[in-house]
């Protein structure tokens, strides 16, 4: 059982009119199994949160807490955050020309093994999980999301994921720019994740869409840097019907 | 004023005699990227022998033998097979021609296939006063050979490397720098290539405070085939210059040339320009040159400036290419939110950038060697708390003449 712990988190961004505080006392817990969906309209945060948690240096943590199982997270390099057992799948993953996908994934593994994997399990595990996410094999072979349509790169993100095997996922609009065939393909590979390692999930979405797919047990509504509601389920077919407007409104 | 590459590459003078050549400004066209008081040891007139040593290794049974497939020699200034390759071009060209107190000569008998790499190795002993050192490879009508340079120790050294490749000849040769940090030092390679003689030329920069390598390749015969390769990783403070003239002066001839390089660390700095000239006599000519970068660290600038120029349409085709790539703060990111690390990130960057071009020097022996050399380089100009960052200056210019 994996729990991981956010508490108060304050995070500022430096911009050239000086610093920008935008998330302004997060609380979050988030345990192996479970599934959060964080929901809120543009600029709420939502990304900020993802992004703060997996170390990128654009963002300064002002105040707060983040822990994995006790372990100080905020104190961790970006690569041994993932090495705990965090993973960011992006909303805009980066191109890395010239290294390939094959050679990217096995790097990653023996990162975050800490050993190199057995290659002939290897290349079999790699060639099940892109089966799986409909990716064909050449795929393999292309240079890391250089030329990639936003759904591959959403599927590459999932296929990373489902190889390094994290204890919490964050899943930042993994949805959006995804029609439903593609949408249902990376909600597939999620909801394998979970039932094969228990991942905990926080799910950062815009839109109640992909809930009919990954179902949450938590629905968090953000507005202005923090959690404005909570709820379960049930939360998130109200948004669907009203929209952030009611938050917006006394924000 | 600013310089402008407008003469053309035909006009420049070239000469064996160092008077020939004005004292360098830094001003002129071929010295404006180059840190000029840095080498200006090395453009003459006095030189010191005795600070580099030049040995090669035992090639063959009986390498002072008459008949041997293989023959070293050591001799003096006035031996006639000097200077048969085309003229130095530039004043540290004509200063290293003149200041060279003996030469070796590695001659490669007609038709003889030698197997495995000739290695020469020049080592500097640290002595701060100039040197300058001369080799010439000649290879006889349809004669193979490989001859692998490998440069080392500290220097600051003028060098000379004439290439005589005669008719239906293959000649592969690879020239290493992993000179310590101090180190000064310019190299003259020329080559002069008969009918259907090929050369597989390799130039590696992988140390050395301030390398500047010129490559004067000229096709004298129809038919021949020469490629040229480049690979630099240039750190903090350093100057890594190459400049490579192919000179299609016959028909039917194919060039090709592959230059790149990493800039690892603030300050680093690299030049490419590669000349290319397709005379009104080379109809046939088929010529392609491109040059990489890849910025890894902020504050390093790669120059990058092809020329082409081309004075008949009879071609089968002719093109270049120049392009920058940085390797950024999302880059690193993106790896690092993968468990990554920085120095790991940045090896399966560079190692992914230089792999094919590796494979090509096509040096089976310097392989392994080469890959633990970038990856020591690599270690070498970071710090573990250093992340490099998005910001840095490249400039890229371009000037086709068609």
């Amino acid at each position: 059982m994996t729990v991981l712990d956010i508490r108060d988190l304050h995070v500022a961004v430096d911009t050239d009119e000086g610093t920008t505080a935008i998330l302004r006392g997060v609380d979050l817990t988030i345990r192996s199994g479970e599934t959060h969906a964080i929901m809120g309209p543009n600029g709420s945060g939502k990304s900020t949160l993802a992004y703060s948690l997996a170390g990128h240096p654009k963002y300064r943590v002002a105040g707060g807490s983040v822990t994995l199982d006790g372990r100080d997270v905020l104190a961790m390099t970006p690569d041994e955050r993932a090495k705990a057992g965090l993973f960011l799948a992006m909303q805009y993953p980066v191109e890395v020309p010239g290294v390939t996908v094959s050679n990217f994934l096995r790097t990653a593994k023996t990162a975050i093994d800490g050993e190199a994997p057995p290659l002939r399990t290897w290349i079999r595990d790699m060639r099940a999980a892109m089966e799986a996410l409909r990716m064909d094999s050449s795929f393999a072979e292309r240079s890391v999301n250089e030329g990639f349509s936003g759904g591959e790169k959403k599927r590459h993100e999932i296929l990373q994921m489902e190889l390094l095997r994290p204890a919490v996922a964050i899943l930042d609009e993994t949805d959006s720019g995804l029609d439903v065939d593609a949408l249902r393909i990376v909600a597939e590979g999620v909801n394998r994740a979970k039932a094969a390692t228990g991942l905990g999930v926080m799910l950062i979405t815009h839109y109640t869409r992909v809930l009919q797919y990954i179902r949450p047990d938590r629905v968090h509504v953000f507005v202005a840097g923090r959690i404005a509601e909570q709820g379960g389920a049930e939360l998130a077919d109200r948004l669907e019907a009203e929209g952030y407007d009611r938050f917006l409104a006394g924000a | 004023m600013p310089p402008v590459a407008t003469a053309s590459r035909a006009d420049r003078p070239t000469s064996y005699d160092l008077a020939a050549f004005p004292p360098v400004t830094g001003a002129e066209e071929e010295w404006r990227f180059t840190p000029v008081e840095r080498l200006r040891a090395l453009l003459g007139p006095d030189f010191h022998g005795g600070s580099v040593s030049v040995e090669v290794d035992d090639a063959g049974p009986h390498p002072s033998d008459p008949g041997s497939p293989v023959r070293v020699e050591r001799v003096g200034r006035d031996d006639p097979r000097l200077g048969q390759t085309p003229a130095p071009s530039d004043r540290a060209g004509a200063a290293a021609w003149a200041g060279f107190a003996e030469a070796t000569i590695i001659t490669v008998a007609p038709g003889a296939i030698v197997g495995g790499p000739i290695r020469v190795r020049c080592r500097g002993n640290g002595a701060s006063t100039p040197d300058a050192i001369h080799l010439a490879v000649v290879a006889g009508t349809n004669a193979q050979a490989t001859v692998v340079l490998e440069h080392s120790g500290c220097a600051n050294v003028a060098e000379t490397v004439e290439l005589q490749v005669a008719e239906g000849a293959n000649v592969r040769v690879l020239a290493i720098h992993e000179w310590d940090e101090p180190s000064v030092h310019t190299s003259s390679h020329r080559a002069r290539l008969a009918k259907d003689a090929t050369l597989a030329h390799g130039v590696v920069t992988l140390g050395g405070g301030v390398v500047r390598h010129t490559a004067d390749v000229v096709f004298a015969g129809p038919g021949g085939t020469a490629e040229l390769l480049g690979l630099n990783l240039t750190d903090t403070g350093h100057h890594h210059e190459a400049r490579l003239f192919v000179d299609h002066a016959a028909a039917q001839c194919t060039s090709r040339v592959t230059y790149k390089g990493a800039l690892l660390g603030a300050g680093g700095h690299s030049v490419w320009v590669g000349d290319v000239l397709i005379r009104k006599a080379a109809v046939g000519t088929d010529t392609y040159e491109e040059n990489r970068n890849l910025v890894l660290a902020r504050g390093a600038r790669a120059d990058s400036v092809p020329n082409l120029e081309i004075e008949t349409g009879e071609i089968r085709g002719a093109g270049h290419a120049s392009a920058t790539g940085r390797f950024d703060d999302e880059q690193v990111f993106y790896l690092r939110s993968r468990g990554i690390d920085l120095a790991t990130a940045r090896r399966l960057v560079v190692h992914a950038f230089f792999a094919e071009l590796i494979g090509r020097l096509g040096v089976a022996e310097m392989t392994d060697h080469l890959t633990a050399s970038v990856d020591r380089a690599l270690d070498a100009s970071m710090t573990p708390a250093e992340i490099p960052s998005a910001a840095h200056t490249d400039r890229s210019e371009e000037h086709a003449r068609l």
